[in-house]
């Protein structure tokens, strides 16, 4: 086939995919329903198609790369600038705040919540093989134990930190006492339902919950007792160190908080790696028979692996709690999941860098793109954009899911897709994501 | 006891159950062949949904007001386009990923899911869209102390036309050589290729049946509704798809007796505990029926080879 037939099939595709769609628009007027047509944005759609498939084709035309020997380069490259991108990432991590910039403390504390999701979750799906499409669940368990116990009971953060672990870590267990002996699609349908039915009694439980109206008034966290308070005086941050009281304080203390927490998640599930009980969780995901046959109580295995990525879930909730001052069920959606779970699988399965990458792509590619997105509708003055300039907004989960398909389609095995391993005889050697299993399950 | 009452919601459960079934057979299809949860299933059917809506609005201003044959061409268009957007789905998000490892294609349908309400959410708007009832009217089956129980026109239709498509379907599968090809391909899917089976082709082809069937579900919903919104897929799939697991995944009657299951167990909660917990209910049948029975109820059991 030409190239120039297939772009028109394509483009003849598109208007039949398009056509209704966008063509045709539904307005509600007066008597119900009627129909506008936008058949200048069909166009625009269908030439868009007509000319994106012709530049694929002839990129594609110019012969393909051996994949297989770019992907095997690309994975040797990142590991070994992997040993100077960490610590620079760490050093920029830490520094970050001496910008003094609210915008980017509030962007990289964010940032970090998703790394430490990405990194509570890669105990389940990278290390153990799990497939976990409910992990809001424990972000919610631990985000409503904070603020329940806090607003109720007056205690404070840290008391309640490990707590909200705790808990969240029993309704990891919880869950996963019964749909252990599930394998990989049927566990993901199993712990997305949870995720659901959490979400659904967090929004009807009323007087427990406060419904869909959520709490308010979350307690800030302390620093040793001290406050941060924008009174000043005895018992404050500013108060105590004698200066002038700033909401920056708190959002920057905030911040180290948070990139403790996650710090504290990465050296625990390093460690973890390295002990009998690490080894058996990455033996799971390449072999649930063979591991079974070896005597490894399959059972034990999945059930910490749950729970410890559960609790680190619900410590990050905890976080989220204190940090936001008010939650509600609206936080707590499938499409939470679905980002941490991108953010993993994207990250390459296991490699702890890898996560921390992709969630620095993700989390932060979709903030700048709400930005951008505004900016840009704010620039289409001209009445030939005036259906879509203040819609533009809405096209940022568009574009993510479409880059979610694209990345998937170019990059199956995630940034990093390598593997070292954990234990070795020898020297350690690179291994080829083409030759390990992941996410069985 | 009331029966009236329960009669009633026998009814409603039904006509629920049937629509849920269409949906659930495009799951339990794909699930056969190629062993993937096909995600954005339910947005397919929510997209079924809104050409239906967009359908019978343009076939009325063209003035075909004719109710049997509007509904019918309104049945084809929604159906025509919805199985060009499954077709589309499968070559761009699934194709490239076969033969890799299984949670790149679920990533992919995740993000096909998330795309496909958002465009729809920007290219028809985020509000509710209500439309008229357009088979109005119904028959009174019995009157009980003041209750009584109706059986509206368009429940008789919507059971009626679930049935004739579903014998048309069933057909499909049994008799035509596409159908023996699908077939070859859900028990083994290489040796179905070393047979000289366009494999390719059947995938996509069970991709296109299984789009116009959420097509048609989503015609039903929209008439028996008569208000569709964006984000009606997201549920809609994972209850069809505990229907299909139910059912027994890979068994195309299981499907549509799940999905009768499903709804009559969604409805009877309604009316009997609370209608807040209602997708509860069907959840945590979802989770007993996968730890007890996890081939579901007319399923194979899976024999695992080392």
């Amino acid at each position: 086939m030409t190239p120039l037939r297939d772009a028109f099939l394509s483009a003849a595709v598109a208007l039949g995919l398009f056509g209704p769609m966008v063509g045709l628009l539904t307005v509600s007027g007066e008597h119900g329903l009627s129909l506008e047509l936008r058949p200048i944005a069909t166009a625009v759609i269908v030439g868009l198609v007509f000319l994106g498939r012709l530049l694929v084709l002839s990129w594609r035309g110019r012969g393909r790369v051996e994949t297989y020997k770019t992907n095997r380069a690309l994975a040797e490259g990142i590991a070994h600038a992997g040993k100077f991108i960490a610590p620079v990432l760490l050093v920029a991590a830490v520094a970050l705040p001496f910008t003094g910039s609210r915008y980017y403390v509030d962007l990289g504390t964010l940032v970090l919540t998703y790394i430490m999701l990405g990194w509570g979750l890669n105990i389940v799906v990278g290390l153990a093989g799990l497939l976990d499409l409910g992990y809001v669940a424990f972000y919610a368990v631990g985000a409503y134990s904070y603020a329940l116990l806090s607003t109720t009971y007056d205690l404070g953060f840290w008391t309640c930190l490990p707590l909200a672990g705790l808990f969240a870590g029993c309704a990891g267990v919880m869950l996963g006492f019964p749909v252990l002996r599930l394998r990989g699609d049927y566990l993901a349908i199993v712990t997305l339902a949870f995720g659901e039915i959490i979400r659904i009694v967090l929004t009807n439980w009323v007087s427990l919950t406060n419904g869909p109206n959520g709490i308010t008034g979350i307690p800030r966290p302390t620093l040793f007792g001290l406050r941060f308070s924008m009174e000043g005086g005895e018992g404050t941050f500013a108060g105590f160190f004698g200066i002038e009281p700033a909401t920056i304080q708190r959002v920057i203390f905030l911040y180290y908080v948070i990139l403790v927490l996650a710090l504290l998640t990465n050296w625990v599930s390093l460690r973890l790696r390295r002990i009998p009980l690490g080894r058996a969780w990455e033996a799971l995901r390449e072999d649930e028979i063979a591991c079974r046959s070896l005597g490894i109580n399959v059972r034990n295995t999945k059930l910490t692996a749950f729970g410890m990525g559960a609790m680190f879930g619900g410590l990050a909730g905890a976080f989220f709690a204190t940090r936001q001052a008010f939650i509600s069920p609206e936080s707590f959606t499938f499409i939470e999941s679905a980002t941490v779970l991108a953010i993993v699988v994207l990250g390459g399965m296991g490699s702890q860098l890898g996560v921390a990458l992709a969630a620095i792509v993700m989390v932060g590619g979709l903030e700048t793109l709400r930005d951008v997105l505004s900016f840009l509708g704010d620039q289409m003055n001209s009445p030939l954009f005036a259906g879509i300039a203040g819609q533009l907004p809405l096209y940022r989960m568009l574009i993510f899911g479409l880059v979610l398909v694209v990345m998937m389609v170019l990059r199956p095995r995630g940034l990093i897709s390598g593997r070292t391993p954990t234990v070795a005889l020898g020297a350690r050697k690179e291994i080829a994501a083409e030759l390990v299993a992941q996410g069985r399950g | 006891m009331d029966y009236a009452y329960a009669l009633q919601q026998l009814i409603n459960g039904v006509t629920l159950g049937m629509i849920y079934g269409l949906i659930a057979v495009g799951y339990t299809m794909v699930y056969g062949i190629i062993g993937m949860i096909n995600f954005a299933h339910g947005d397919i059917f929510m997209v079924g949904a809104f050409l239906s809506m967009i359908a019978l609005l343009g076939l009325a201003a063209l003035g075909i007001t004719w109710v049997p044959l509007a509904l019918a061409l309104t049945l084809l268009f929604a159906a025509a386009i919805t199985a060009l957007y499954g077709w589309t789905v499968e070559r761009v998000a699934y194709r490239p990923l076969r033969g890799s490892f299984r949670l790149a294609p679920l990533i992919s349908a995740i993000g096909m899911s998330i795309t496909l309400q958002n465009y729809v959410q920007v290219s028809q708007g985020a509000r509710v869209k209500p439309i008229e009832a357009v088979i109005p009217g119904g028959i009174q089956v019995m009157n009980q102390g003041g209750f009584t129980v109706e059986l509206s026109w368009m429940q008789i239709a919507i059971v009626a036309t679930t049935l004739a498509i579903l014998a048309v379907f069933t057909w499909l599968v049994k008799r035509t050589p596409l159908g023996r090809t699908m077939r070859a391909c859900e028990q083994d899917l290489k040796m179905a290729s070393l047979l000289g089976i366009d494999t390719d082709r059947t995938i996509s082809l069970t991709f296109v049946i299984g789009a116009a069937l959420a097509a048609v579900a989503g015609l039903m919903f929209l008439l028996y509704y008569g208000v569709i919104d964006f984000y009606i897929g997201f549920i809609a799939g994972i209850k069809a798809f505990t229907a299909a697991v139910l059912g027994g995944i890979g068994s195309l009657p299981g499907a549509v007796l799940g999905g009768l299951l499903i709804g009559l167990i969604e409805v009877f909660w309604s009316a009997y505990f609370s209608v807040e917990y209602k997708d509860v209910a069907a959840f945590s049948i979802l989770i007993i029926v996968l730890i007890f029975m996890p081939t579901g109820i007319l399923g194979r059991a899976e024999v695992e080879k080392v």
